[in-house]
């Protein structure tokens, strides 16, 4: 198992800040849930029997004519990894804390590119995940759709004509899509108007939550929103309705940006370049300070303040600043005061060697 | 915005919920969001074994039905196939396997329609194993366009498509 070859990009393709709209959408994430007919769902499956959905995934991904992107993928399983580098797998979005933490012969596939993770025995038996760097939900689509159409040649599903994939929640059946895209309003939040867009976004059936919300609160401005509704509307349905109301989202945050600039630049350009130089020069910071002057940063390249940073600065650094990448960096488990040193320290070391290879 | 629940945290969850046919927003700050057990959809990161009851609000849900209350066959339901219970269900809001739906079927539709406004499936079929209803829906398709092409007077592409039809619906009875 090299292990070693995902510690050593730590970054997957979709932090690098590429992909359509990537000033505003960081990311666009499809899941689907599958299980295997046949078998108990995880949370009643003998140990035997998780194994065994261990093993026919497997053998399926052995078969010929994989999906390209599949080529050179490696299965990894949870009981062979420490508990730093599943929380780092966690921390770049590839397994949930619960494959990680509670599983039973829990396993992922990551594709090479880690555009692709499998889940096997998260939830359901097999949960296909697809991320995308910036507005990509059609493709991220195709692709789970792609590989699962490759998988059902091989694995029998769980499926019955009225209530479609058969999944362990209810709140998954039917379609078991769970489409998510992870947007960035730095200027909605400063003007306040989240208030009165969250609401309009659940209206219509969406859901949005707050990432990196250590305790309660939603830190860098950083959302995500999904699809609640899986049973009774087509995949492609599904998927349009957040994209439309994700374009809504991004001419929002254009608009407030631009207003932002006219009314007040200089007040702008001062809490820009105040979070730049702290995060330039900080010897201690909080990952909340961390994520709130990223965001700041990340703001100002947007809008071409800070000419010698690129976009994917506050990408990269919300991951490796995280307390998995931390520890792991330096070999040794941290203390909160201790990251909190390590985390000013690796942010300085970053952008310096950002300004010096621009 | 403010957590509707403490007032004191910022919410950061926002979705709604059907609760007896109408829409309740809900925005809550993450921690009262995990002490009502409420489940987020898109958020994967609640645990199974922490168990979530209230989740679908199934015992306020029934209480207001007559029938479920009553009901000594709903105490007694269970899967003959996993052994879990109509009443373990409720508490922990997951099913042990799938031939659970089609045990505690007659109960499920009310729950289906409160999280996802629906009760049928109308998306993706598997290619291989879909059987009949990929036939089925082939064939309402194909329907559609041979009424078309008869509007549009195109009678010999509409008997091809019936034929077609014809041949499908072979498959389908045979
Ligand atoms: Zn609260
Ligand atoms: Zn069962």
């Amino acid at each position: 198992m090299s292990y070693q070859r995902f510690n050593q990009h730590a970054l997957s393709e979709w932090m690098r800040g590429k992909g359509p709209r990537s000033d505003i959408v960081i990311s666009s994430r499809v899941r689907i849930a599958r299980n295997l007919s046949g078998l108990p769902f995880p949370m009643l499956a003998t140990s035997s029997q998780s194994a065994g959905i261990v093993r026919k995934v497997e053998e399926a991904l052995r078969h010929q004519n994989r999906p390209q992107v599949m080529e050179g993928a490696e299965l990894i399983r949870m009981d062979d990894l420490e508990d730093l580098e599943k929380r780092v797998l966690v921390e770049k979005h590839l397994i949930s804390p619960q494959l990680a933490e509670e599983s039973r012969h829990g396993a992922v596939v990551l594709s090479r590119n880690e555009a692709v993770s499998i889940m096997i025995n998260e939830e359901d038996h097999i949960r296909i995940q697809c991320l995308f760097p910036g507005f990509q939900p059609q493709e991220a689509w195709k692709m789970a759709d792609n590989l699962d159409d490759w998988f059902e040649r091989h694995l029998t599903y769980a499926f019955s004509e009225t209530k479609g994939y058969l999944t362990s929640c209810p709140t998954n059946a039917g379609t078991g899509i769970r489409a998510s895209v992870m947007v960035h309003l730095p200027a909605l939040a400063m003007t306040q108007q989240l208030n009165r867009l969250f609401p309009a976004i659940t209206q219509v059936g969406l859901a949005v939550r707050g990432i990196y919300g250590e305790g309660s609160e939603a830190l860098g401005n950083l959302y995500q929103v999904s699809n609640q509704v899986t049973l009774g509307q087509q995949e492609e349905e599904i998927i349009q309705k957040l994209a439309g109301v994700v374009r809504q989202m991004i001419q929002h945050e254009h608009g407030a940006r631009n207003r932002i600039q006219e009314s007040s630049l200089t007040k702008l350009e001062d809490r820009i370049y105040r979070s730049y130089g702290i995060l330039s020069n900080a010897r201690v910071i909080s990952s909340k300070e961390a994520m709130q002057r990223l965001s700041d940063v990340r703001l100002g390249v947007d809008m071409g303040l800070i000419p010698d940073l690129s976009a994917q600065v506050m990408n990269e650094l919300m991951i490796l600043t995280q307390p998995g990448f931390l520890q792991t960096r330096s070999k040794q488990r941290l203390d909160i005061e201790e990251r909190d040193i390590r985390r000013a320290g690796m942010i300085r070391e970053y952008l310096s060697m950002k300004r010096e290879s621009e | 915005m403010q957590c509707q629940e403490c007032g004191k945290r910022p919410a950061t969850l926002h979705y709604t919920k059907i609760i007896n046919g109408e829409k309740t927003e809900f925005h809550l700050c993450e921690v009262c969001a995990k002490g009502k057990g409420e489940q987020m959809p898109g958020v994967e990161s609640f645990s199974i074994h922490n168990l979530l009851s209230g989740l679908l609000n199934l015992d306020g849900q029934f209480a207001e039905d007559p029938n479920a209350r009553s009901s000594v066959a709903t105490q007694g339901l269970r899967c003959p196939t996993c052994g879990l219970t109509y009443s373990q269900f409720s508490k922990i809001g997951r099913f042990g396997c799938s031939d659970c739906y089609q045990a505690f079927s007659d109960r499920l539709d009310p729950l289906f329609r409160r999280v996802h406004g629906h009760t049928t499936h109308r998306g993706k079929v598997p290619e291989r194993t879909g059987g009949k209803l990929r036939i089925r829906r082939e064939i309402d398709e194909l329907k559609q366009e041979m009424s078309r092409r008869i509007e549009n007077e195109e009678f010999e592409e509409a008997a091809r498509l019936r034929d077609r039809i014809r041949d499908l619906q072979e498959k389908l009875d045979s």
